[in-house]
């Protein structure tokens, strides 16, 4: 047992890759947000309420209104699924932003900045337990449209591919909700300023509707619109319906242009939300 | 002499309000620095300051021999920092945070482990060590604060204002948790408004005011500063004040004071407890009765108020918002 002790000091003392540390620490700092997550249940249960919620009303009562083409509700379930799945990933960002505001806020900051640790680690820490809990929502939510009529109609290889895409995109888009939370004030105004970006992003995209429906000043937005990208990329992959508009570069390139657009987000916002983190305060 | 902390012309403003206005501080190795002043003194600033918090806008601190600027990393592996407020989670038991700030200390999965239950049997926690810390009362999420500022036994320890809030039983507990840790021979800077927890826990105090050092010394140089001890003496008949007060005259280092009407005499002293022998003989041989006799030091409020010319804060809010030309600066 002793010799177990001084090997371990040894081993803890001894200079590690800085990189090894961002890991480490990265990790340390996830089990901390996912033990939160299990002493307030609740948080999780409402985050898994809210997409099941939207699925059954547009399943149930809004789809009946909105025609992508032959196949009638049946269509518009295989239709909307990918849809939602691209919108809980996106709302989820607004929780990232708050719990960040609220930490930054904390007396627990202080001390994360005031020791030897990656002081990246604090983000990716955070940005990693969303992670998994998004990945949690997603394969709920896949359940739940599986139960209401969605239905994976392509091979294996191309339905990962589009979890990975999902995935990645979740990671990479609650970066901007890290420096959008570092930026504010307080929980509250985290709250509003953190969903506010959020809309225009989620509604004006395909997700519930095809594009051709939308006034034609609005469509390029719409078009490249990276929530529109990652919905008619995961309808491909799933082979689910796919109305399009006609053969812009988006709609022929789907699925490249929304992991080009993960590259982007996370090139950009995770060394800005690394660096507000630093400097916040200083 | 090994200087634990070193800075020396710090600034620092938060706009227009001037929280720093170029302090130099140090403090030996092994040795306990009070930094003494009301809200808004700049307190809170100098510690983030040299706990790599924040960067002061001119001057040059070093922690432990390291630069807070330029080596911040090795500055963080060598201090401990106890806030005003609990820096724990919330949602977290009290082991799961010290386990964490181990592992965020870079110690390994059995070794912070075992300093977490290590510490938190020296702080009086095992009974609660697996409940969530929102049960957790003040003075146990103060100590638990400090529990973790120790993970990485730092030889510099920063106590910023480690009892505000909390009652006087908790406060007589984090005193004698901290005179522990100052017994092996940590470097401690503790910042207060207390003058009383200053006088009972540090070697030295450095006084603030408003971003100023205006004072420095140790307690006893500070209080001499203002006045040597007094001794008071309450007789047991009214008759016999000025009697006595012509007795012990050649005692005094000026003239005494008398009070008929609570037949008291105050007689400043040269030699505080050598008088007051004297004066009991003294008085016993002129046959006046006592009823009471105590050597009365001044206080560190009586230091601050001769020092600045107004008490410290807490006597002044209590005393209704007043003045008006002391409001809230910047962090305290």
């Amino acid at each position: 047992m002793s010799t177990l002790t001084t090997d371990s000091i040894k081993e803890a003392t001894a200079p590690r890759p800085r990189f090894g540390w961002l890991i480490t620490d990265s990790i340390a700092v996830s089990r901390r947000h996912l033990l939160k997550i299990t002493r307030v249940p609740e948080s999780l249960f409402f985050a898994l309420i809210q997409p099941v919620m939207f699925v059954l009303l547009f399943a149930f009562v809004f789809g009946g209104a909105i025609d992508v083409g032959p196949g009638g509700a049946q269509a518009y379930r295989e239709y909307l699924i990918p849809g939602i799945l691209a919108q809980t990933v996106m709302f989820a960002v607004a929780g990232i932003t708050v719990g960040i505001t609220e930490d930054a806020s904390k007396g627990i900051m202080d001390r994360f900045r005031s020791l030897p640790m990656r002081p990246g680690a604090v983000l990716t820490g955070h940005t990693l337990a969303s992670l998994l809990q998004n990945i949690l929502v997603i394969a709920i939510l896949s359940i739940t449209g599986l139960a209401v009529g969605w239905r994976i109609n392509n091979g294996f290889s191309d339905a990962a591919l589009a979890y990975f895409m999902f995935a990645s995109f979740a990671y990479a888009i609650t970066w901007v909700g890290a420096w959008i939370g570092l930026h504010m004030p307080n929980s509250e105004v985290a709250g509003t300023a953190g969903l506010a970006w959020i809309f225009p992003f989620t509604f004006a995209s395909n997700i519930f509707t095809p594009v051709a429906t939308m006034p034609e000043w609005l469509q390029p937005f719409v078009l490249w619109n990276p929530v529109s990208c990652l919905a008619l990329a995961a309808r491909q992959l799933f082979g689910n319906p796919t109305p399009l508009l006609g053969d812009s570069f988006p709609e022929r390139y789907p699925v490249e242009l929304s992991f080009a657009y993960c590259f982007l987000l996370l090139a950009i916002f995770a060394p800005l939300a690394v660096r507000a983190f630093k400097t916040r305060n200083k | 002499m090994t200087l634990a902390i070193k800075a020396s012309g710090l600034t620092k403003a938060y706009g227009e309000v001037i929280a720093l206005n170029g302090i130099d501080i140090e403090v030996e190795q092994g040795t306990v620095l009070g930094l003494l002043g009301p809200n808004g003194s700049g307190k809170t600033t100098t510690v983030r300051i040299l706990a790599t918090l924040l960067q002061a806008d001119s001057g040059t601190a070093s922690v432990g021999g390291f630069d807070v600027v330029t080596q911040p990393d090795e500055v963080r592996s060598v201090i401990g920092l106890t806030g005003q407020y609990a820096a724990v989670d919330e949602y977290l038991t009290g082991r799961e945070n010290l386990e964490l700030f181990g592992r965020l200390f870079h110690l390994s999965k059995f070794d912070a482990a075992k300093r977490a239950t290590e510490l938190l049997d020296r702080f009086d926690l095992s009974d609660a060590a697996d409940r969530g810390i929102k049960g957790y009362s003040g003075g146990m999420r103060r100590r638990l604060d400090l529990a973790a500022s120790l993970i990485g036994r730092p030889n510099v320890l920063f106590l910023d204002e480690p009892t505000t809030g909390l009652d006087p039983r908790s406060r007589q507990g984090m005193w004698s948790v901290i005179e522990d840790l100052i017994a092996e021979g940590t470097t401690v800077l503790l910042t207060t408004q207390y003058l009383e927890e200053a006088d009972q826990l540090a070697n030295r105090i450095v006084v603030l005011d408003q971003g100023n050092v205006i004072a420095q010394g140790t307690s006893n140089e500070l209080k001499s500063q203002v006045g040597g001890d007094r001794i008071e003496i309450v007789v047991e008949s009214a008759s016999d004040v000025s009697k006595a007060a012509i007795a012990i005259a050649e005692f005094g280092s000026a003239p005494a004071i008398t009070e008929d009407l609570t037949k008291t005499i105050l007689l400043p002293v040269a030699g505080g407890s050598t008088a007051i022998v004297n004066i009991v003989r003294k008085l016993d041989e002129n046959n006046i009765s006592i009823a009471d006799i105590a050597l009365r030091r001044p206080t560190l409020d009586d230091v601050f108020l001769s020092l600045t010319g107004h008490v410290t804060e807490n006597t002044e809010e209590a005393a209704g918002p007043a003045k008006g030309r002391r409001g809230r600066r910047g962090r305290g």
